[in-house]
């Protein structure tokens, strides 16, 4: 095999006993005959040296000047990482081979060098490519382009910022035909749709690895019923860092991070140096901890998704994963962390927070074992994306609407997008696309006689650059101590609505201390080291992934199969016996609905397995339902296996409660509504320039008056209900938020299918469910206004005329959205 | 629809939660912050607003003066986002606006968006209006006596819920002084524990959140400081 690979690159990889790998050389085969191609390889399988290593043979046996090869990370940081790993060999090799790395940290003088004498391998985000694409300069700047390569492409198709990857690979493809490109995936669940994605004529696969050895570990004692943050396994989890020279626990959210983190340290008699990592901490903080695991200088971290990509930190024997797993993907990629080499068989152990999550576990070890996959094909590509690429495009250079179709179509997230929508969309950057066509003067683009596309002036082609990007960030405030003379260190961000709750005094757990708020100045939350009473802890939006589909049938599968309990613990078996005893096991094709009194109300529980933002629609969806036949529904609680509904009435007519039409009048009065679709709104207006970012420095005082996208929604929505940023939203929330789609399979596949169980009280199944209901209830008639009442009368009651009106009134309601309880304190 | 009463200067005034306030002894509505034309005004900078704001307003202060029937219409000031934009009107807002003007007697209080009073819009305009023991002026004056009536600021309250954090504009109100929540369809607001807003109330203030049928009403102090 060695054969095939030129000098230096032989003596260079013989000298360190290394053998190229067959999809390595395949790669250089590949490249020789001028293909594109996806590698399909698994963590540790080399597939970025794959990826760079035909363009090094190309620049040594045929040095040349101007940029040969872009690489496309989904990270800043791998980016650079990259960069520095691959200077030493070449250096050692005696290449002439400039490498440089372009993202938003690059300085200015070095991004105007780089336009002059651009480097030959270029290592960049999407984001930063797609303002390449949108300069003047582009088309002399990648005209000696000879390679594209993509790497994660798993992590990217599929989503927004996928979606301007796409679009900008057609452009470099378009300023550079002969351009290759290569795609660089872990293995996926639908590879064809990858490669599609990618623009790829084949498919190379590296074999897989040698199989994770994956277990599950229990708490001691009663396992809980409900709770996701595992805190009860912390001794095992404290003795198992203590045996193991490098461990990682991996947790679901960044609350559960901050909270598993002080129950180690509350263990750690030994004193072992274990760190906390999450993606809210500063910057710096998160590259000290990396720093810290590379050199081998600390025991264990505390992580959540925030190390699940990327850099290979060192040598890491061990990985925990404390809370349900979510998905076999997931789980894999988070498994690979440990061992980070293909032929040894990496460890990791899963400790299950509930009993639920037991099951969640079991599916996931199985799932691999069979080599699953999770992850749906990519979707359509967004048409806010669009709006910002054709915005770019014609900031680079006039162009043909019948030209611009043509190459958008090319990409694979774009290959469907029919010509309305396209003119739609052009037609929305051009002024605005309203039916009142008011805007003519103020149009961002104009067309020549010709019919080509001009951008209107540099001061919009300048603004648009500014605001590249398909990363939406919810406002986030600074976290900072104070110093002695104002200015303290900055301990990372958290989210504005967290902010706003806090009262001088209080206290919260961030980066693993404790903290009192002193107050909010500026954009940033000032805090001293140290304070009483018990803490909060930040958390944020959206963090909890929902139940992957195959992991939900898995589950199912194991329900419905006493057969295989065998592997489940004694007390999760006796829990599922009892279940089949007193009412019935979750069929495989049926939905088991539940219905049952307690204290004066009744319950209704349907095991959909659906996941969470699925259940969460379909309860907003049953309450209405049940209102209008007068059960008189008091709320509802969605988790990723059930929804659970109570009533004061007695739940009947199952069949018309679940039958499909609720996705008709009810869906859509429910969703104009909603304030999910509010949310998705703000993205795409933001991403298709609509509104436009804060900059930097224009954030410096909230006086600013802003204009707030929902009032911008409640106008567009009531003047031009088609308007294309309302269909562009529509969409989003169908595949994600609101996960319309499976919603609406279930409905249809249940139908005639549904088992209901009229039970005289709670079932097995149904009890951890209960105990959610008290936690995360969501009422049928929770609208805002609800709430806003229900919040006057506390505090009126709790400052009534008769008391004097404390500073904090003792029943102000504490709002999070997880975890919802509070943490014992004296960490 | 509720409205709210409060009493400052001996005189008696109704919370409208549609965001207006209305004196019944002197038949007098008053409105603030109309920022006609900011979708425009946005426009010409490049950034493509709906183009319906103006109509969205003149709506809300439509619904404003057929509920209250009032004699006189004062506005707070910054009721035109910018120096041209009452001649950016579209010809059916600028109609309505006409019909407004003669079946009431209009009093614009000037505001820093519009110092100058635009050509060809019906009524008086002032810097400040003083009735009876009442004065009306855009911005709070730090040594105001009691009775200032004020808009400017946008003020807008954060309460936190069971649910989720609840914003909405609200009037802030201490007895001495009144401010009026925006009623121009895209205007943001001002948190009102910001100290430009929460100096000028600096004991007992109240907000009273606009709300669908009501308002909802809470101690300033409840919604913790926002420091400064």
């Amino acid at each position: 095999m060695q054969g095939t690979l030129p000098e230096p690159f032989r003596s260079w990889f013989a000298a360190r006993g290394w053998t190229p790998r067959p999809h390595q050389i395949a790669m250089l085969d590949a490249a020789r005959a001028g293909e594109s191609v996806l590698l399909i390889a698994p963590t540790g399988g080399g597939k970025t040296l794959a990826g760079f290593l035909p363009s090094l043979v190309d620049l040594a046996e045929r040095p040349r000047d101007g940029l040969h090869t872009v690489y496309v990370s989904p990270l800043k940081a791998l980016a650079t990482d990259i960069a520095r790993n691959l200077t030493g060999p070449v250096a050692e090799m005696g290449l002439a081979v400039r490498i440089e790395t372009r993202t938003g940290d690059t300085p200015a003088n070095r991004r105007a060098r780089q336009k002059l004498a651009p480097p030959h391998l270029l290592l960049t985000t999407p984001e930063s490519l797609a303002v390449l694409i949108a300069a003047p300069d582009a088309a002399d700047f990648f005209a000696t382009l000879s390679a594209i390569v993509m790497d994660e492409v798993h992590a990217l198709a599929g989503t927004k910022r996928g979606d301007q990857l796409a679009l900008c690979v057609e452009r470099l493809v378009k300023l550079a035909p002969s351009a290759r490109r290569i795609g660089l995936s872990a293995t996926v669940a639908h590879p064809e749709a990858i490669r599609a994605y990618t623009g790829a004529t084949r498919i190379i696969t590296a074999p897989d690895g040698a199989p994770p050895a994956l277990s599950i570990m229990l708490p001691e004692g009663r396992l809980p019923w409900s709770g996701h943050m595992g805190l009860a396994a912390a001794s095992q989890v404290m003795a198992r860092i203590r045996d193991a020279r490098m461990t990682i626990v991996f947790v679901n959210t960044r609350a559960q991070a901050e909270l598993m983190f002080q129950a180690l340290w509350r263990l750690n008699d030994p004193m072992l140096p274990i760190g906390l990592h999450h993606g809210s901490l500063e910057i710096g903080q998160r590259r000290k901890i990396e720093a810290a695991m590379a050199e081998g200088r600390l025991r264990a971290v505390v992580a959540t998704s925030s190390l699940d990509l990327g850099i290979d930190w060192g040598a890491i024997d061990q990985v925990l994963q404390v809370g349900a797993p979510k998905g076999v993907s997931r789980l894999l990629q988070r498994v690979g962390r440990s061992n980070h080499r293909m032929d040894e068989a990496s460890r990791a152990i899963l400790v299950p927070a509930n009993r639920f999550e037991v099951l969640e576990c079991e599916a996931a070890i199985q799932g691999v074992a069979a080599g699953e996959r999770d992850g749906d094909p990519p979707r359509p590509g967004g048409l806010d994306v669009l709006a910002q690429h054709l915005l770019g495009l014609a900031c680079a250079a006039p162009f043909h609407p019948d030209d611009g179709y043509a190459e958008v179509r090319k990409a694979a997230p774009y290959a469907a997008l029919t010509r309305t929508d396209f003119d739609d969309v052009l037609r929305f950057v051009e002024n605005g696309g309203y039916a009142l066509e008011v805007y003519d003067k103020w149009r961002k683009l104009f067309r020549d006689s010709l019919g080509m596309i001009h951008v209107r002036s540099t001061q919009v082609a300048r603004r648009h650059r500014m605001n590249i990007g398909t990363i939406v960030e919810a406002p986030l405030l600074k976290v900072r101590l104070a110093g002695r003379r104002g200015g303290g260190a900055v301990l990372g961000e958290v989210e504005e609505y967290f902010a706003g709750m806090l009262s001088p005094g209080d206290t919260f757990m961030f980066g693993g201390r404790l903290l009192r708020f002193t107050r909010i100045r500026e954009m940033s939350v000032e805090c001293t080291e140290g304070g009483d009473g018990e803490p909060m802890v930040p958390a944020y939006a959206g963090t909890r992934l929902p139940l992957t589909t195959n992991l939900a049938v898995r589950v199912r599968d194991m329900l419905c199969s006493p057969a295989t309990w065998g592997a489940f613990p004694e007390q999760v078996r006796a829990w599922l016996e009892m279940q089949r005893h007193v009412s019935r096991l979750p069929g495989r094709n049926d939905l088991l609905v539940e219905t049952f009194p307690r204290d004066g109300r009744w319950y209704l529980v349907a095991y959909c397995f659906e996941g969470r933002n699925a259940h969460q629609t379909l309860g907003m969806l049953l309450t209405r339902r049940m209102q209008r036949m007068g059960m008189a529904p008091l709320g509802f609680v969605a988790t990723d296996y059930v929804v659970g509904v109570t009533s004061l009435h007695l739940p009947r007519a199952l069949p018309a409660l679940f039958d499909e039409d609720m996705l008709g009048d009810d869906l859509k009065e429910w969703m104009a509504d909603s304030a999910m679709l509010k949310r998705s709104f703000r993205n795409v207006a933001v991403i298709a320039g609509l509104i436009e970012r804060q900059q930097p420095g224009a954030e410096k005082s909230r006086r600013q008056v802003t204009i707030n996208s929902d009032l911008i929604y409640d106008v567009l929505r009531k003047h031009q209900p088609d308007h294309i940023l309302l269909r562009a939203t529509r969409a989003d929330a169908a595949s994600g938020l609101i996960d319309l789609d499976r919603v609406a399979g279930m409905l249809a596949r249940i139908k005639g299918r549904i088992t209901h169980m009229a039970l005289s009280r709670v079932s097995p199944l149904a009890a951890p469910v209960l105990l959610e209901i008290g936690r995360e209830n969501i009422r049928a008639e929770d609208t805002e206004d609800a709430l806003l009442a229900e919040a006057e009368a506390i505090i009126a009651e709790a400052t009534s005329e008769r008391d004097p009106p404390p500073m904090r009134p003792p029943a102000r309601p504490v709002v999070r959205k997880s975890p919802p309880r509070r943490v014992a304190s004296g960490a | 629809m509720i409205a709210a009463p409060v009493h400052m200067a001996g005189e008696r005034l109704m919370l409208d939660p549609a965001g207006g306030l209305f004196w019944p002894e002197q038949g007098m509505l008053i409105v603030s912050d109309l920022h006609l034309e900011k979708g425009s005004s946005l426009a010409r900078k490049g950034g493509l607003l709906p183009p319906w704001d103006t109509h969205a307003t003149l709506d809300r202060l439509t619904l404003l003066l057929r509920r209250w029937k009032p004699r006189i219409v004062v506005t707070l000031g910054d009721s035109f986002h910018d120096r041209d934009a009452a001649s950016r009107l579209p010809g059916g807002e600028l109609a309505r606006l006409h019909a407004m003007t003669k079946a009431h007697r209009f009093v614009w209080v000037l505001g820093n968006h519009d110092p100058h009073p635009p050509a060809g819009i019906g009524g008086a305009w002032v810097e400040t209006f003083a009735v009876g023991p009442l004065t009306f002026r855009h911005q709070a004056m730090a040594q105001a006596g009691v009775g200032e009536v004020v808009g400017h600021h946008h003020p807008k309250a954060y309460v936190p819920t069971r649910g989720a954090r609840v914003s909405r504009p609200c009037f802030v109100f201490d007895s001495r002084r009144l401010m009026m929540p925006a009623l121009g369809a895209y205007t943001g607001g001002l948190d009102v524990r910001d100290p430009a807003i929460a100096r000028l109330f600096p004991r007992d203030g109240r907000v009273f959140l606009l709300g669908r049928e009501r308002l909802f009403s809470f101690p300033l102090a409840s919604l913790g400081r926002g420091g400064g």
